[in-house]
């Protein structure tokens, strides 16, 4: 299957910190990569320069538009908005962070068909309320303010308000950093059933192993900019070869 | 020559006393300016202090800003001083600005209405050309207009209460209780109204004028309209213990603004217009005004509005409005500060030391 | 007047706002920045409109101001005493009668012809102001024609009040390209914007920016297909002239709540009562 985004000898620093480093990889459609790593590996920086919203030093990220792949430095503003609208989405570990808390959940929800051109207010309502239910908020909320929504129940409108446009791709960071447990597990199941349903390729950035192992078909372990050990999740995870990699696997506390 | 210490502080005040005083006195060929002249023809300026000064009375504003050179907030700062030593000796009952005999009034939400638009002296529609005119002292005494408008007797209807009688605007939060004395309680927050309402009407007009100005370029935009602005003479009456019944002691001139805002409501509440409210001293039209957008701001979350913006944040407001206040802290930077500087110079020059010692760079934490 | 050039600005400083204004009408909608001057009336009080009109005046132009449709408002009478006294032009309080018009917050109900050049004061150029107070922010939405806020909040309006709630400066889509303010004309008015055979320019001094819709320009009002656009109107009938398709100004008689209905365009009133009816009006 062709590649859905393809990167090619990463390198970014901030300051004198190298914060990426030869860093190459290449992601099918329908494919969920998980990149894992301490906090300062690096992989938040791969995440923000696979998505278009920060340029790289050194390096280039190719990405199918729909037009074959192309390069994201030289799509231009307009059209790099258009894809990140529309055929991606980026889901923030804060949701407060993309959502409008002064606008209902509708809305939230209904702003990427508002900005694609969608003009129809009973079908936008209808879509939003979908989609609601989709992730399993009481459609009742529908005209509600998310000033008062929970943690959790926030992260879901993020999700919904995400993948309403129908994207390909989605890039998760710490999708579920910040929420009480019971709560992650949920999330997580929620995010797995959608990602399946929907056949979208993700890339996710977590430190929580056990979050790579229940979503990620492939598994890219980083540490200081650099990719240290890449490889299918299960065989990584059971047997992995790195030290960091070590140490990420058996600092997991027993089920 | 061996060093001798710095000596001679008082001599050197009273120097610089002595010649500010001159300054201030300017070229004696050249007569000298009178508070009555001040209270007669700088009336904005007398308006402005009494205002921020928190003291009604235009000789004593005069005199302060004759001492102060002109400079508007150092005068303000003298009356306020002033204020201080004087006892109080009542609270005045709480005037009826419906009974305000007007010499101004005008309202932006309705072409015409009971009572009429005054214009009063406004300079609202003069074209702002230098008047060369001005610079050659009068030699005649000049004509009084035609027909000097008599100031009208009330009542004149009220906008917000024309609105109200249509349940179209919110009714007016105004309770029978006592208000809150900022004079007598440090302020605290939550600030009620009252309290808010008293720091406005007291605070910096720069200040007020750029808050309510940035409400309207978009940062917490409430949609104002001035539904109101009236300026004119109410009486000001206390209740003297020893009688038991209102007396008039006197008259003040204020300016007071009804601002009519946006309207809140649901599709299951019947929306209504909000208010906002500016109320001062002397014909002061822009502190009016920019006292209602502000306070209207400050309401927001009362109404249920997402804060954002600095004219809604009432901590924010209220702590840089008195500016007399602000005017002591920002020029206290001039006052002798060696003694921390010192202290800032040592420290530097202990972590340059090190930074350029031999052996630093190896002993520097591998960056995460 | 002694000492000021025909219509009080430089010719510098005309020829850098004509400049200004060209590239307004070359890419209709879109905000150009101009080095306004202070004038002699104060900001908010239309600098930005004088400064347009003083910028496009001749000789030969026969001038009408207007202040919320009529022409004996305070701020109209003042406005149009200024240019007579810095340019000498003719004055008229007849739309038919005008070439260039300068207006704050109406359109003249008589239809405007070609050859008539309308001035709108405007106080805040950017459409997108209340949700986006940046101006930076707001330049790069317009460049990328980012507009989705706005119709989110039409969304909200409908969602809570069940129908759109801006009463006046309904943003307009210009050109099928840019978001535009059209000043803080009633809703009513919006619809006189669309192919109007008129040049029309927009001065806002205090932003200092200058924009405008050539002659026949398609502008429509931002709505939905399911709650299109409304304009509003009191419905009433003007209680001087008879008229019910015209703008009304709501008068309160008395404190017990009377209230008549007028015209809020006097010259279209007028006119109407003095028998001679102007063409296309109802």
């Amino acid at each position: 299957m062709p590649a859905l985004l393809e990167a090619a000898g990463l390198a970014h620093r901030f300051g004198a910190i190298p914060a990426l480093a030869g860093v190459s990889l290449s992601l099918r459609r329908q494919e969920i990569l998980a990149v894992v790593g301490e906090s300062g590996s690096g992989k938040t920086t791969l995440l923000n320069v696979l998505s278009g919203r920060l340029m790289p030093d050194e390096g280039e990220v190719l990405c199918d538009t729909g037009d074959g792949l192309r390069s994201l430095a030289r799509l231009g503003a307009p059209a790099l908005r258009l894809l990140q609208r529309t055929r991606w989405g980026f889901i923030q570990q804060d949701p407060r962070a993309s959502l409008r808390l002064d606008i209902t959940a509708g809305g939230n929800i209904g702003e990427r068909l508002m900005a694609t051109g969608a003009r129809h207010y009973g079908r936008i309502r209808a879509a939003a309320a979908e989609w609601l239910a989709a992730v399993e908020i009481d459609t009742a909320r529908l005209d509600d303010l998310p000033r008062h929504f929970s943690g959790g129940m926030l992260q879901r409108l993020q999700i919904a308000a995400t993948l309403v446009t129908g994207p390909e791709l989605v890039f998760m960071d710490e999708p579920t950093g910040g929420l009480d447990l019971s709560v992650q597990a949920r999330i997580l199941d929620l995010i797995r059933s959608l990602v399946r349903r929907l056949g979208l390729a993700v890339v996710l950035v977590t430190h929580d192993i056990g979050v790579a192992r229940l979503l990620a078909d492939r598994l890219i372990v980083m540490r200081a900019g650099r990719i240290v050990e890449t490889g299918l999740t299960d065989q990584v995870l059971d047997d992995p070869h790195h030290a960091c990699t070590q140490l990420l696997v058996s600092s997991v506390l027993p089920a | 020559m061996a060093y001798v210490a710095v000596k001679g502080g008082e001599r050197a005040i009273d120097a610089a006393h002595a010649w500010r005083a001159a300054a201030r006195r300017g070229d004696p060929a050249i007569p000298a300016l009178t508070a009555a002249q001040i209270a007669e023809q700088f009336g904005r300026a007398v308006d402005r202090v009494m205002a921020e000064g928190s003291l009604y009375d235009r000789e004593l504003a005069a005199l302060a800003i004759l001492q102060a050179e002109g400079d508007l907030i150092e005068a303000a700062f003298l009356l306020r001083a002033y204020r201080s030593t004087l006892p109080r000796f009542a609270y005045a009952e709480p005037v009826d600005t419906g009974e305000m005999l007007l010499w101004r009034r005008i309202s932006a939400t309705f072409k015409d209405l009971p009572g009429g638009q005054l214009l009063g002296p406004t300079t609202d529609y003069t074209h702002r050309l230098l008047d060369f005119s001005l610079l050659a002292p009068d030699r005649r005494p000049q004509p009084l207009p035609a027909a000097a408008p008599a100031a009208t007797s009330p009542p004149v209807p009220r906008v917000a209460d024309l609105l109200a009688a249509e349940a179209l605007i919110e009714p007016d939060p105004a309770t029978g209780a006592s208000p809150a004395d900022l004079t007598a309680t440090p302020l605290a927050f939550p600030a009620s109204r009252d309290l808010r309402q008293q720091a406005l009407a007291r605070g910096d007009e720069g200040f007020l004028l750029a808050l309510g100005y940035s409400t309207q370029r978009g940062y917490g935009h409430t949609h104002p309209f001035v539904g109101e602005l009236r300026t004119g003479e109410v009486a000001v009456s206390i209740i003297p213990p020893e009688l038991g019944f209102a007396i008039e002691i006197g008259s003040v001139t204020l300016t007071e603004c009804q601002m009519v805002n946006q309207f809140a409501g649901s599709k299951t509440e019947p929306p209504q217009f909000t208010r906002g409210y500016g109320l001062c001293f002397g014909r002061a039209d822009r502190r009016a005004i920019a006292m209602a957008l502000v306070d209207r701001s400050m309401r927001a979350a009362e109404l249920g509005e997402e804060i954002k913006a600095p004219a809604q944040d009432v901590e924010f407001v209220l702590s840089h409005a008195d500016n007399i206040e602000a005017t002591g802290f920002v020029e206290h930077l001039k006052l002798p500060h060696h003694v921390d500087f010192q202290s800032e110079l040592e420290t530097l020059r202990r972590m340059r030391a090190a930074a350029a010692a031999p052996g630093h760079a190896e002993t520097r934490e591998d960056a995460a | 007047m002694i000492g000021y050039n025909f219509a009080y600005l430089d010719e510098h400083t005309k020829r850098m706002i004509r400049r200004a204004i060209l590239k307004a009408v070359a890419i209709p909608g879109h905000q150009v920045p101009f080095a306004g001057r202070e004038m002699p009336l104060p900001y908010g009080w239309g600098t930005g409109g004088i400064q347009v009109t003083a910028s496009v005046i001749g000789q030969d132009d026969v001038l009408k101001v207007i202040d919320q449709g009529a022409d004996d408002t305070t701020n109209a009478v003042s406005i149009r005493r200024f240019f007579a006294l810095t340019a000498g032009v003719r004055t008229t309080t007849s739309t038919e009668a005008a070439s260039l018009i300068q207006t704050r917050h109406r359109i003249p109900e008589t239809p405007l012809r070609a050859g008539q050049i309308i001035v709108f004061q405007v106080p805040m150029p950017e459409p997108l102001y209340r949700i986006e107070p940046s101006r930076a922010a707001a330049r790069r939405r317009h460049a990328l024609a980012d507009y989705g806020a706005m119709h989110v909040k039409l969304y909200e309006d409908i969602t809570r009040f069940g129908r759109v709630a801006v009463a006046y400066d309904h943003p307009v889509m210009v050109n099928h390209r840019y978001l535009m303010s059209p000043s803080p004309i009633p809703a009513f008015d919006n619809p006189k914007l669309h192919l109007s055979p008129a040049l029309q320019l927009f001065g806002a001094g205090r932003e200092k920016r200058i924009y405008a819709l050539p002659p026949f320009t398609d502008v429509r009002s931002l709505d939905f297909e399911d709650h299109p656009f409304h304009p509003g109107r009191a419905p009433h009938a003007c209680a001087l002239c008879g008229a019910t398709a015209s703008y009304l100004d709501e008068i309160l008689v008395d404190d017990r709540g009377s209230r008549r209905f007028v015209c809020s365009d006097t010259d279209y009133c007028e006119t109407r009562r003095s028998g001679l009816l102007p063409s296309g009006a109802g």
